[in-house]
């Protein structure tokens, strides 16, 4: 069991702004970039395959596929890069990691929504 | 200023500064402590003060020399008390005295002093970071350490030669440990990066020597 002033802690310091999301969700993370000393939004959105550890260390792996390429970012979810997260669309899923969608494309890759 | 002060390891996680820049840290919980003990440079030959931890402790597992200890300088039950050298510009402590967490604010350099974990017998892979030998393609050379010296002369292994042997449980220092913050109200300090020893171990924090 973890010691009650390290939860405390941890909850002192996450984030509470983000939305509820699951593996299966379409997310859109909108990413703070810095360029020069100028910072704008670049967003990143694809399909929730993993969440990844709990606590302040977690983080969320998110796939999508760009010109028939598949590519995924993984972010940190209580770091001060990612501005804010929307969710697109929701995904029924039945596990928690969907790391088989990598070897799926088009048609077979889609998603049930939630209801 | 108080020299430093005693606490437990709570544990780690990390945390993100305000430019965005994630830092591991390890929670420990610091005090309070109370000044046991004043040692004097007419009575002791040196100047020091003995902290001891507050905490809970069953009066009967004290023993009796200790609570007689204790009972001077009107602390209660303390089970770790450890010493720190005065150095100019420190507080006249007087026994009785209460130490906290407010002694220490946030980019502070500290210096973690606990036992580390035990590793039992450890070979010299582990305790020496010998590099060992291939597993595969023949080779009968694994985690052996290899030579340890010549032949007739000198005829025998120079003294420190590394071995394998007992690895960990013995006292280990941590220097300069920037203090992330202060949490006067659970008595929480939180430091930069890892310190010695399990969760709920035993630790020294002293102000940086260097």
């Amino acid at each position: 069991m973890q010691n009650a002033l390290l939860t405390k802690f941890t909850l002192k310091n996450k984030r509470t702004d983000l939305p509820t999301f699951r593996p299966g969700d379409t997310l859109r993370v909108h990413v703070k970039i810095k360029e020069g000393d100028k910072e704008r939004l670049q967003a990143f959105e694809g399909t929730l395959i993993a969440r990844n550890n709990t606590g302040l260390g977690e983080s969320i792996t998110v796939r999508k596929v760009s010109f028939g390429q598949g590519v995924e970012r993984i972010f940190p979810v209580h770091a001060k890069v990612i501005d804010h997260i929307d969710v697109v669309r929701t995904g029924r899923v039945r596990r928690a990691k969907l790391y088989y969608l990598r070897a799926l494309k088009g048609k077979a890759a889609r998603l049930r929504e939630r209801e | 200023m108080s020299p430093g002060i005693l606490g437990k390891k709570i544990g780690m996680t990390q945390m993100f500064r305000a430019d965005g820049q994630a830092v591991p840290v390890t929670l420990l919980k610091a005090g309070p402590c109370m000044v046991v003990q004043r040692k004097t440079p007419t009575a002791d030959g040196y100047d020091a003060v003995q902290l001891g931890l507050v905490e809970f402790i069953k009066p009967q597992r004290i023993n009796k020399p200790t609570t007689g200890h204790l009972k001077k300088a009107g602390a209660e039950g303390s089970r770790f008390m450890r010493e720190f050298p005065l150095r100019p510009g420190d507080d006249d402590l007087k026994p009785g005295d209460k130490v906290l967490v407010d002694q220490f604010k946030p980019k502070d350099i500290v210096d973690v002093i606990g036992i580390s974990k035990g590793k039992g017998f450890a070979g010299v892979v582990k305790r020496h970071h010998f590099r060992g030998g291939e597993g595969t393609h023949g080779s009968m050379f694994h985690r052996a350490p290899g030579s340890i010296g010549a032949s007739s002369f000198p005829s025998r292994v120079v003294p420190g030669m590394r071995m394998g042997g007992h690895m960990g449980n013995e006292r280990v220092t941590v220097r300069n440990l920037e203090i992330i913050e202060v949490d006067t109200e659970d008595n929480v300090l939180v430091v930069k990066g890892a310190v010695p020893g399990p969760n709920g171990g035993y630790v020294v924090v002293r102000r940086a020597k260097r």
